[in-house]
This record gives structure tokens, C-alpha cells and sequence, in this order.
């Protein structure tokens, strides 16, 4: 075992990937000899050279649009979206095109492509530098999207991610960029879909994923022994692991999804909603969903942190469900 | 040009008329359930494009696209078949006439987003120099396409890698009903390839040697590692944008006669025919046995089952 950052991980993911297969490369904005605004590709640019990082104008549809022609025609493309909220200028390239030609073209041309991108709120970045858009994505047929919290969790699911022979969203987190976590020697591909438990519980089950995990087991140390929290990682937004939710909500009765995209609509009401049609007879009370608010998420530090749940909302949260 | 590319040529110019009008004849019959957007007039850009491709180069083609796909080898019997959304079709039914491909054959795809090859094709280019292939990439988009934004950034893009595709505008004058002195302030399409630095030309479309020279030359270029092309080929679209909508244009009687005499596929018939090459006899021959292969395609379309519905649920994702 050693320590290193989230980002870490991430960099030796796309440097073990790259030795292991030439047919992978990198594009996007400022990966280069810079590394990444984040650092997320530092040293890769040296050691393999501008053809296999390939840095670009900035131009999200060409990108994407790119990096699924290089998909469709031999090639595995990694390409990078600097902000989740600038994915929106490549979205008929995501959505419409690489999405959808493997269905279109009756199985004919798939997509082995990745498009890595990060997230998070509380930087004080306003409204267009910290949404949470994977709701959006896993809502489209064709598409996978991954969220990790650890470090492990991210080398493991990107490798796997540039293995899939599918488009797969791959978001990461700025916050837990330069968190330093416990990791293995060795990590080799961890199975996309596959949700973990990360704290073991009797009395709720507590979902969560990307940096809301941090907070859920925050909450649920504050509220041990008394209340004993079953925390889950979903790690892949979708498809979404019902088999191992199914098993926690039998166990507990009782469940709250806390995420930082908005609330409404977002991916935590896709989850009640398999859950609620799965597993009613097993719920004491009706599962609960915290999210945003349902506001851009606001410049002024104490606004940022009203809009999206904190610790404490979900430690209230939990109190409130345990009385009912 | 020898006389077995030039006949090719007309045989080609034959083979994407007859499909679309019989096409257009199978959608008034109310066989086809989906839209059909015509290439009836534009023929010879496919055509004179094509042909200068190996079967390992790329095509991203349009909305628009059956003159491509024909132009690029897909078998009519199964493009037939995907418009009338059987499980023969070249993409089992799933796709239809706007995404009609063929990966074998370097057809990445017709395209129901205007300019949505644009993009794609600098993948595709990128793809075969990382690889250390001479393969081209050919991506047509039309004058409405042409004002996408990703235009700017795939031209952009091409330019500054050097990227073997040739961007090829079929400005056929009109986007659905929007006239393209509407919409490009510009004199010409073509004149945008400088801008980028890269090579910008602007040619008759109808002519298809023309096309066909053009494109051989730039081709010729992209294989050396020159970089890309803009070629603005200009043309006339004779049906209506697509059978579920009206015609928009009020032709008058002088529009439609200057229509009629530059239809590629009438104008490249006479000229063989004048300059000996071949015989009228032979063009007739020629016609007739195209005209009963596309018949003979239609048939093997409408005789062929639909998809099993249980299968719906097929090629989300691949394994």
C-alpha cells in the first residue's frame, strides 16, 4: 500500500493504459507539456510525445467529434473536458453521434472512447464552472458514465473505462484531485456498474458518489455508534449496481441518496424510483433524496454552500428519517 | 480519362438517379414509412468524388446521403432494405436513410445533424496518419452546413494538423427553404478554405469530370502528407428538401429551364454519346440494365422480413 492524490491515480492510469496499448491517446485542452490546468496529465506529453497528447484549440465539439472518429475507425481515444460544464458545447458529438451510431448503424461501428472530465462545488467557480451534469448523460441509451471517490476507485474504473469498447463518461473531481488516499501497489481494472460499500451499516443505507462519499462518511463517524450508516459508493452512475442497493435496502429498510447535482430530476430520483419499484415491501419509511437545491450554484461562499448538502444537512437528514 | 473510368462514371450517375426515383416512387406508393431527402440534380458530386476513393478511405456523408453511399460501394438490394426498415438492411433497420453506413467499406455514416460529419471526419483523419496509412477522408456537408459552427472548428482543426480530408460543400443553393444568398454574405463557400489556410476551391457540380479531376488532385495531395481541401461544388437540387415537405422555390420558367440543362446525369450521357465514347445504343443498354438491377433491389427490399420486435433492445452497447 502507499499515498498518493486522486490525480495521481488518474495519471497512472493513463500511463499504464498508454504503455500497455498504442492505440491510445490523449486529446484536449492544455494536456500538454503543462500537464493539464489540474495536472492530470503531467509527464505524459515527455514520455510519449505530442502525437499520443495531443493538445487542441479550444474546441469541445472537435474534440469529441475527434476522438469518435478516431474511435470508429481503430483507435482508442482518451479525450479530456477541461470543466463538466463545458461539455455542453460537444453535446450532439457525445449524444447524438457517438451515442447513438452503434444502435443506428445495427452494430456495426462502436465507440471505444473515453471523455474524462471534472467537477465539483465549493471553489467559490459560480454557476459555470461547478455543475454536476452526469444526470444528463446517464439518461441517454449509449452512453456509460462514471463517477469514483477514491483513488483506487479512479485508477481501477479508468482503466476499465478505456478498456470499454463503449463511450464512457468519466468523471472525476477537482476537490479530491489532491486528496491523498491509501492505494494498492498494484491496480488493475475495476468493473464498471459495480457499486461498493464503503462503510458497513445496519440502520440506513446511505448512498452516495464522487466527493458527496466523503461527506456521507463524515456524517455517518459523527453519527455512530447510535445511528449505524451503511455507506454506498455508487462509483457508476449508470448502469446502476441495483443488485448490490437491493441488498443494503433489505437489510435496512430505510434509504437516502445525497448528491450534488440538483435534486430534481437528478440521478437520485432514478435511484428511489428503481428502488420504490423494486424493494417497497422492504422500506419502513419512503426513501429521500438531498441534492441542490435547485440553483446555479451561487459565487458567494456562504450561498455556495446553502445550495448543495453539507454534512450537517445530512446528519439532520438522517435524525429526521430515524424518528419516523 | 480512359474510357472505363468515364463510363464508370456514367454508370454511376445512372445507378444513384434510378435508386432515388425509385425511391421517391416507393414513398408515393406509401411503402416507406420514414422521409427521403433527394439527391436528384447533385449526382455527379458523389459520383466524380467517389470514384477517385479506395474501398480502405473514409466517406462521412449527410442527411442526403444515398448518392454517397452508392457512390462509395454500399449495395443497393441492402439500402433498400434500411429504408424500408428491414432486418436486411445495410444497418438491420435500426438506422434508416439518414444513417445509413457500411464500416467495411469506409462509410462512417450518413447523418441526421446538418454538418454533423464535420467533426467526425477529423477523427477519422487523425486516425489514419497515427496509424501511418495514405487513407483519405472525403466529408460532405452542404451550403447549410457549411455555416455550422463545428465547419470552423474542423477546418480549423485540419488546417493545423496537416489532416489528410478533403471537405467537399455540395452547395445545392437552398437549406430546406432557405435560399443560400440568405445566408452566405460571401461570394463563394470556397473562399473560406484560404481563411484557414488551407486550399479552397469552388467548381461546377454538375460537371462530373470535373468533380471527379478536382478531387483526384487534391486527394493526391492529402495521401502526400499536404494537408486538407475545401471544395465548394455547386449544383441545384431538384426535388424539394425532403417528400414530406412542399417545394419552397417558385421557379420561374427561365430557373427551371437552367435546372434541366445542367442535370449531371442527361449532360454527361450527351457528352459521351457526342464525343464517340460510347453509342446511344449502349447508353440505352447501359440504362436498362441498371434501371432492372435497382428494380431487382427494390424487390429484394420489400420481400425481406422486419425486424424481430424482441430485439429492440439490441446494439445499445457493445461487448
Amino acid at each position: 500500500m502507499r499515498e498518493i492524490e486522486y490525480i495521481k491515480a488518474v495519471t497512472e492510469a493513463l500511463d499504464e493504459e498508454m504503455a500497455r496499448d498504442r492505440d491510445i491517446f490523449l486529446i484536449g485542452e492544455d494536456i500538454g507539456q503543462y500537464g493539464g490546468v489540474f495536472g492530470a496529465t503531467k509527464g505524459l506529453y515527455r514520455k510519449y510525445g505530442p502525437e499520443r497528447v495531443k493538445q487542441t484549440p479550444i474546441s469541445e465539439s472537435a474534440i469529441i467529434g475527434a476522438a469518435m472518429g478516431a474511435a470508429i475507425t481503430g483507435l482508442r481515444p482518451v479525450a479530456e473536458i477541461m470543466y463538466f460544464d463545458f461539455i455542453t458545447l460537444a453535446v450532439d458529438q457525445l449524444v447524438n453521434q457517438a451515442a447513438k451510431i452503434y444502435y443506428m448503424s445495427g452494430g456495426q461501428i462502436n465507440v471505444p472512447m473515453v471523455v474524462r472530465t471534472q467537477y465539483a462545488t465549493g471553489t467559490t467557480e459560480a454557476a459555470q464552472h461547478s455543475q454536476n451534469l452526469e444526470t444528463w448523460f446517464a439518461h441517454v441509451p449509449g452512453l456509460k458514465v462514471v463517477m469514483p471517490y477514491t483513488a483506487a476507485d479512479a485508477k481501477g474504473l479508468l482503466k476499465s473505462a478505456i478498456r470499454d469498447n463503449n463511450p464512457v463518461l468519466f468523471i472525476e473531481n477537482r476537490v479530491l484531485y489532491y486528496k491523498k488516499f491509501e492505494i494498492p501497489d498494484k491496480v488493475g481494472p475495476i468493473e464498471i456498474g459495480k457499486a461498493d460499500i464503503k462503510r458497513e451499516g445496519k440502520d440506513i443505507t446511505l448512498v452516495s458518489a464522487g466527493m458527496m462519499v466523503e461527506r456521507a462518511l463524515e456524517a455517518a463517524g459523527e453519527l455512530a455508534p447510535g445511528i449505524d450508516i451503511e455507506v454506498i459508493d455508487l462509483r457508476t452512475i449508470y448502469p446502476i449496481d441495483m443488485e448490490l442497493i437491493s441488498d443494503s435496502v433489505k437489510k435496512t429498510g430505510k434509504v437516502l441518496v445525497v448528491h450534488e447535482a440538483v435534486a430534481r430530476f437528478g440521478w437520485g430520483a432514478e435511484l428511489v424510483r428503481n428502488i420504490v419499484e423494486q424493494l417497497f415491501d422492504y422500506l419502513d419509511f419512503p426513501p429521500k433524496v438531498l441534492g441542490n437545491i435547485g440553483v446555479p450554484i451561487p459565487y458567494s461562499v456562504p450561498l455556495e454552500k446553502a445550495a448543495v448538502p453539507q454534512k450537517q444537512d445530512i446528519i439532520d437528514e438522517i435524525n429526521r428519517m430515524i424518528k419516523l | 480519362m480512359d474510357k472505363k473510368t468515364r463510363t464508370g462514371l456514367l454508370r454511376q450517375l445512372y445507378k444513384i438517379r434510378f435508386f432515388e426515383e425509385k425511391a421517391i416512387d416507393l414513398f408515393c406508393e406509401g411503402k416507406i414509412e420514414g422521409d427521403l431527402h433527394p439527391y436528384i440534380g447533385e449526382e455527379a458530386i458523389a459520383a466524380g468524388a467517389c470514384a477517385v476513393l479506395k474501398k480502405d478511405d473514409y466517406v462521412l456523408s449527410t442527411h442526403r446521403g444515398h448518392g454517397h453511399c452508392i457512390s462509395k460501394g454500399e449495395d443497393p438490394r441492402y439500402m433498400f432494405a434500411e429504408i424500408l426498415g428491414r432486418e436486411t438492411g445495410s444497418c438491420k433497420g435500426r438506422g434508416g436513410s439518414m444513417h445509413i453506413c457500411n464500416r467495411e467499406l469506409g462509410i462512417l455514416g450518413a447523418n441526421g445533424i446538418i454538418g454533423g460529419g464535420l467533426t467526425i471526419s477529423i477523427g477519422a483523419a487523425i486516425s489514419s496518419v497515427y496509424r501511418k496509412t495514405d487513407q483519405v477522408t472525403l466529408c460532405f456537408f452542404g451550403d447549410g452546413g457549411a455555416n455550422q459552427g463545428v465547419f470552423h472548428e474542423s477546418l480549423n482543426m485540419a488546417a493545423l494538423w496537416k489532416l489528410p480530408v478533403i471537405f467537399i460543400c455540395e452547395n445545392n443553393q437552398i437549406a430546406a427553404t432557405t435560399p443560400v444568398s440568405e445566408v452566405i454574405p460571401t461570394p463563394t463557400i470556397g473562399q473560406r478554405g484560404k481563411c484557414y489556410g488551407i486550399y479552397g476551391n469552388t467548381i461546377d457540380g454538375n460537371d462530373v469530370e470535373a468533380v471527379y479531376n478536382e478531387v483526384k488532385k487534391r486527394v493526391a495531395e492529402a495521401r502526400k502528407g499536404n494537408g486538407a481541401s475545401l471544395i465548394e461544388c455547386v449544383t441545384f437540387r431538384q426535388k424539394p428538401h425532403c417528400m414530406d415537405m412542399v417545394e419552397s422555390r417558385q421557379w420561374t420558367k427561365e430557373e427551371l429551364k437552367e435546372v434541366d440543362q445542367a442535370d449531371p446525369v442527361v449532360l454527361y450521357e450527351a457528352k459521351l454519346i457526342s464525343e464517340g465514347v460510347i453509342s446511344r445504343g449502349e447508353a440505352e443498354r447501359m440504362r436498362k440494365e441498371i434501371k432492372d438491377m435497382i428494380e431487382e433491389a427494390a424487390e429484394f427490399g420489400l420481400n425481406s422480413s422486419f425486424p424481430d420486435a424482441a430485439a429492440v433492445g439490441d446494439y445499445v452497447y457493445a461487448q
